[in-house]
């Protein structure tokens, strides 16, 4: 559905975007992940034919943004960062202006209308003036937008950024059912996000691709980086020593916390440690609170690669 | 072409939900009333606006008209809707069209509450109906040419200010400075100003002479200001 080649764009010196390639099929949450100023405003900005890439080529559904962009513009629904909406009209004729761009007619704006207002929890404001609403209601009308007419792809940037707890939950709901009809992509500084919400992420750093794959399969990525929290209390020496001596056991960290010993051991690749553990605690007669597996998250791997990205650049 | 009549909806809705627009048109109406009371509707005078329309009018145009065009891209950028409208299936040369168009639209509005004066002149006095058509068709076409250069000077910029204030200079050299310096020169450079000057060209609407020169300079010089206030606009694209 999205293909990306060789994308390059500079401004003046400034690589953003510098040699971005990737595929993107039909149907599902695609996720672009990358600390602020990594080049991901910049991409979604060429895909929805903002602005011109410096080198390489994009396409949407099988147009080219830059040779097709008006059947590219037909094809998308493009909630940019930070909601911009005309604050004077109501939700309504907002909507109906849209629609009307894209060349809908007017009963199937007044269904499109009806139909995106339930979806996106407005229908109760339709007739208020967009510069009365909220900034979590705004999100939802520049969402509306994005979907009234039903588009092939779908491209959020930061759809859930400036909200409260409760609206970032109905939104990344609304975005995975979403997922369902629609190819959606979306940006985001927040892991957290992508996880819940993308069934593939593509991680960039400074305008470079440095992974992509399923939360899964990165995670995998990860190996070793699976570890066992265990909270044991006992003489903080003796428990250190007794745990690092379990075979499998690659290190051992401990701090001692509100008399209690609170380890994290690395173990060796696919050796799950925990029954040793138990059994020694066991053996010596200390007590034990907790004891659990830690996947590593992509929070991790995340801080990984974009430091690794980071490090190479200095270097 | 469908396009262009959404987008110029759109802009005479956003002239009719504004509070500057309701302001500016109250200036205008009270400017140009003034002026046609002091200046044309006096006893025993010439029934006709020749006394608004020769110098006042312009003036206030020069004023007026800025100020309703100054938001028309500047807001678009400032707010930062330029994105979302650039990335619907609408070209800029539709955008700039619409925009030019719902405030010419707005303009007429305006217009239309001074068609008040020619009915008091009729009541009073003899009016010119030719000379009457041919005032409102000046009008008309300098109304154009000056949404035209507003509509570019908002182009530049997303501060409404500079905008208003870049159209102002502008057209002030275009309407009074050239045709204030045509009357101090000679020779060719006397007939290089007088031909860009506004005023020159207005003229002879106000004399009641319909002259296809004039005409043709209203229409070619706004088209000018469109066409590159359009490649403007496609310009900022490349940024």
């Amino acid at each position: 559905m999205i293909h990306v080649k060789n994308l390059c764009k500079s401004y003046g010196a400034i690589r953003a975007v510098d040699d971005i390639s990737f595929d993107v099929e039909r149907g599902g949450v695609v996720g672009i992940l990358g600390p602020n100023g990594a080049g991901k405003t910049t991409t979604i900005r060429i895909l929805t034919c903002y602005h011109p890439a410096t080198s390489g080529s994009a396409s949407i559904g099988g147009f080219d943004v830059f040779k097709n962009s008006i059947e590219v513009r037909r094809h998308i629904g493009y909630l940019p960062e930070n909601t911009p909406l005309y604050h004077e009209a109501r939700v309504r004729e907002y909507l109906n202006f849209r629609g009307k761009l894209r060349g809908m007619t007017y009963p199937e704006r007044v269904d499109a209308i009806k139909r995106v207002a339930d979806r996106c929890w407005l229908s109760s404001f339709v007739d208020r003036p967009i510069g009365q609403l909220s900034k979590g209601m705004r999100q939802r009308v520049g969402l509306a937008d994005a979907i009234m007419h039903d588009p092939d792809v779908l491209i959020l940037d930061e759809p859930t950024i400036g909200l409260d707890p409760n609206q970032i939950r109905e939104t990344r709901n609304l975005i995975k059912e979403l997922g369902d009809r629609h190819t959606v992509l979306l940006s985001s500084h927040i892991l957290h996000e992508v996880e819940q919400t993308c069934s593939r992420t593509i991680i960039i750093a400074m305008g470079k691709i440095v992974a992509s794959g399923s939360p899964e399969e990165l995670r995998a990525k990860l190996g070793a980086q699976g570890k066992v929290i265990a909270e044991i209390k006992g003489e903080q020496a003796d428990v250190e020593k007794g745990v690092a001596g379990i075979s499998g056991v690659r290190g051992v960290e401990a701090h001692a916390e509100d008399g209690w010993v609170r380890l994290t051991v690395n173990p060796q690749d696919g050796t799950d440690v925990r029954e040793d553990i138990f059994r020694l605690v066991n053996d010596k007669g200390w007590s034990l609170r907790e004891i659990r597996h830690d996947g590593g998250s992509l929070e991790d791997f995340f801080v990984k690669v974009t430091a690794e990205q980071l490090g190479q650049r200095a270097g | 072409m469908q396009n262009v009549a959404t987008m110029a909806q759109r802009e005479i809705s956003a002239f009719f939900l504004s509070p500057i627009a309701y302001a500016v048109n109250a200036i205008f109406l009270f400017a140009a009333g003034l002026a046609f009371a002091l200046g044309s509707f006096t006893q025993g005078g010439e029934a006709s606006m020749r006394g608004l329309f020769d110098f006042w009018i312009v003036l206030i145009l020069v004023f007026v008209l800025p100020m309703l065009t100054m938001r028309l891209m500047s807001e678009e950028l400032r707010s930062g809707t330029i994105e979302t409208l650039m990335t619907a299936p609408i070209s800029e040369t539709e955008v700039v069209l619409g925009k030019f168009l719902g405030t010419l639209v707005f303009f007429l509005v305006q217009l239309a509450a001074l068609l008040l004066y020619p009915i008091l002149m009729a009541i009073y006095g003899d009016l010119d109906f030719g000379l009457l058509v041919c005032h409102w068709i000046g009008l008309l076409l300098l109304g154009s040419l000056y949404i035209a250069v507003g509509l570019f000077f908002s182009t530049l910029t997303k501060h409404q200010v500079i905008a208003v204030l870049g159209s102002f200079a502008l057209l002030a050299l275009m309407t009074f400075a050239s045709h204030a310096l045509a009357l101090q020169t000679e020779g060719w450079v006397k007939v290089v100003l007088q031909q860009l000057s506004i005023r020159t060209h207005f003229e002879d609407f106000v004399r009641g002479t319909l002259d296809l020169n004039h005409v043709v300079f209203f229409v070619t010089t706004t088209a000018l200001f469109l066409f590159i206030t359009v490649k403007m606009l496609e310009t900022r694209r490349w940024q």
